[in-house]
């Protein structure tokens, strides 16, 4: 008798023992118990009430008597077309796309400082920097930009000081992003957007720049390119898996977002405002489910763009 | 012989610590320059002063006839393979091997024509469109060397590029290194830690030891007449006579170093002149040798290697015999900085 049948016909005798014996023997099933619990919590909580949700905005609401009734309709969608409600997909998506650009632009450089240059207490100072302002509430943030730039706030009075009340005056005369004061035009409502979500486009920038191995520049520089090209051919190409991820971030951010412009910029709903405004004060759920389904459509859209254009062939 | 990389007084330091301390080298052209030593002897940071990854303290560094001082390695006629191989990621085998051509404004025929010759001369034709990632250690090594290759450097840098690659293929690759070194004249500066590798490899070593050259010579000098005792024990293994042994043998204040295998162990050879009595402490087979560690008469501790005979029948002496043991005088170098270890 060998000592793997002695094993075998020795089996434990406490439960848990003999549970934890049953468990070795059977790896499926102990795969099954490790994910059928997030699993169904996964598919109860979000798969079946989006479900649930994209359901409804089949439903027909009717606008004399104020009540929805079961019948399937495809005219909600068909509204979504009208101008006027179009025009508020294509207002959330340039600005979405707006921040997203912008925010990528500004956060390079400092996650590239935070990534290659800053050591020690300097990058624990950057990362708390880059952290603090999401210690906050973001609804407070939001309030406080628009004191900070309105009128007579800090913001003008610190452009003031610089001399630069022409350049202001200048931007707010730009039709389309201007406005009467910074706080109520569509610069500023871009200026919070990008200030609130920076952080979430330098951190992934950050990590990706992290996991550059230093020897690919020194070859790089080695077979004679100069920092730019190194930048250019190296550097940037393998950036962009963080740059693709904090985008995600931003533009998904900003579409879903309904506080900051109710609080910052012009009038003039976005995405979330229109929800908000079709399910709590109309009631018309099949409407504002409708709604929902744009920004779903349009980050599985800049999904697939971002993917096609190799985003993450350097996972 | 044209030198084609010289070192004048080269100083690396890293605040306190000297990394590289007045190294002064010439390398000539068409040479296979070994840099040997243990970690942190300096021999990296010496191979990083001539890519130009690292400026130095003190000194010049001569490249080509050519004051290389502050210039940046893509202004240097050198090439690197590195020792992980640093291979772009997002490239393909082919562009990768390109891309010292690319930034170099090489036009877009002559580059592939250019990089697929270099792929063909490490025998990797059919990989030209793979990723990095999808091939072996050895693989990626021969990219990494056509990487380099493809630009026609005056001078190759290899930092330890075969440490990550197994036993048998270390070997494989060592003869093909060697040949290709032959065939295209290009000189070749070899960091390793592997003293067999440095040995078989080299035209000349430089033994690294505490950021100085300790010693610079032929294999063959290298091993047969090392002139300190850390280079005795670095390069193969030998005995340092010192102390008390140097002084029974009338030599007291010099130090020796003597190889196992020219000590002899129950008169097996009779040419030596050096004769004494001793116990065998520990005995060690190892496939092609025995060696045995003996105790003088005396107390000091001697090693002999005996290489084992076709019909090894396990007849030799055992731990705790007395043995006589012998060698001749003139395998006894002697060597600088008196006695030691």
């Amino acid at each position: 008798m060998n000592a793997a049948a002695d094993m075998n016909a020795a089996p434990r005798r406490s439960l848990l023992g003999r549970f934890s014996d049953f468990l070795y023997r059977r790896p499926t099933f102990y795969l099954l118990l490790l994910l059928v619990p997030p699993l169904l919590w996964f598919g109860a909580v979000y798969i079946a009430s989006l479900l649930s949700l994209l359901w409804q905005s089949f439903y027909t609401f009717d606008d004399f008597t104020m009540l929805v009734s079961h019948t399937l309709t495809l005219a909600n969608y068909a509204q979504l077309f009208q101008p006027a409600n179009f025009d508020i997909i294509v207002r959330t998506l340039t600005m979405a796309l707006a921040v997203s650009l912008f925010s990528a632009l500004i956060a390079f450089p400092v996650a590239y400082y935070m990534a290659r240059y800053a050591t020690g207490r300097t990058k624990a100072f950057f990362y708390i920097a880059v952290m603090l302002p999401m210690w906050t509430s973001y609804i407070v943030k939001a309030y406080a930009w628009t004191l900070l730039l309105a009128k007579e706030g800090v913001t003008s009075w610190f452009i003031h000081l610089l001399g630069l009340d022409a350049v202001l005056e200048f931007l707010l005369g730009i039709p389309g992003i201007g406005g009467n004061t910074l706080s109520t035009s569509n610069i500023g409502r871009f200026f919070v957007f990008t200030y609130i979500w920076l952080p979430f486009m330098i951190l992934p920038i950050q990590a990706a720049l992290e996991r550059l191995p230093p020897s690919l520049l020194q070859a790089s520089s080695d077979l004679g390119a100069n920092p730019w090209r190194t930048f250019r051919h190296v550097i940037f190409p393998l950036a962009i898996p963080g740059i693709a991820a904090g985008s995600i971030f931003t533009f998904s951010l900003t579409l879903g977002d309904y506080i900051v412009p109710q609080l910052v910029g012009p009038p003039g709903l976005f995405l979330g405002n229109m929800v908000y405004v079709q399910q709590g004060a109309i009631g018309n759920m099949p409407m504002a489910a409708a709604f929902t389904l744009v920004p779903i459509v349009l980050i599985a859209v800049y999904l697939s763009i971002v993917k096609r254009l190799g985003a993450f062939d350097a996972l | 012989m044209t030198t084609v990389v010289e070192f004048s007084n080269v100083s690396r330091h890293y605040g306190e610590v000297r990394a590289v301390d007045r190294v002064s080298l010439e390398i000539a052209e068409g040479e296979f320059f070994s840099m040997l030593g243990p970690s942190g002897s300096g021999k990296t940071t010496c191979l990083r002063l001539i890519a130009g990854f690292e400026q130095l303290s003190e000194g010049r560094v001569i490249i080509e006839g050519r004051d290389a001082t502050g210039l940046p390695p893509y202004k240097r006629n050198v090439n690197t393979v590195f020792q992980d191989y640093a291979l772009f990621p997002h490239m393909n085998v082919l562009d990768n091997i390109a891309y010292g051509l690319m930034v170099k404004g090489v036009g877009k025929k002559e580059r592939r024509s250019r990089a697929e010759e270099a792929l063909a001369m490490v025998a990797l034709s059919d990989y030209a469109s793979r990723k990095p990632a999808q091939l072996s250690g050895g693989q990626r090594q021969r990219i990494a060397l056509a990487r380099a290759l493809v630009n026609r450097p005056k001078v190759l840098l290899l930092d330890e590029p075969l440490g990550a690659l197994d036993l048998k293929l270390r070997e494989q690759m060592q003869s093909e290194l060697k040949s290709l070194q032959r065939r295209l004249g290009i000189t070749f500066i070899f960091v390793t830690h592997d003293q067999t590798e440095a040995l078989s490899m080299s035209d000349r070593v430089a033994v690294f030891n505490k950021g100085r050259i300790e010693q610079m010579d032929s294999p063959r000098n290298l091993y047969n007449r090392p002139s300190t005792a850390f280079v005795a024990e670095f390069v193969g293994t030998a005995n340092v006579i010192g102390g008390a042994l140097s002084e029974r043998l009338s030599r007291a204040g010099k130090s020796f170093a003597l190889r196992p295998e020219y000590v002899s162990v129950n008169g097996a050879d009779t040419s030596g002149d050096i004769r004494m009595g001793g116990t065998v402490r520990d005995v060690q087979y190892q496939g092609a040798n025995t060696r045995y560690e003996i105790e003088l008469e005396g107390g000091a501790v001697i090693n002999a290697s005996e290489a084992n005979a076709f019909h090894g029948n396990d007849s030799g002496p055992r731990a705790g015999q007395q043995v006589s043991v012998s060698w001749h005088s003139d395998a006894m170098v002697e060597l600088q900085g008196g006695a030691s270890l």
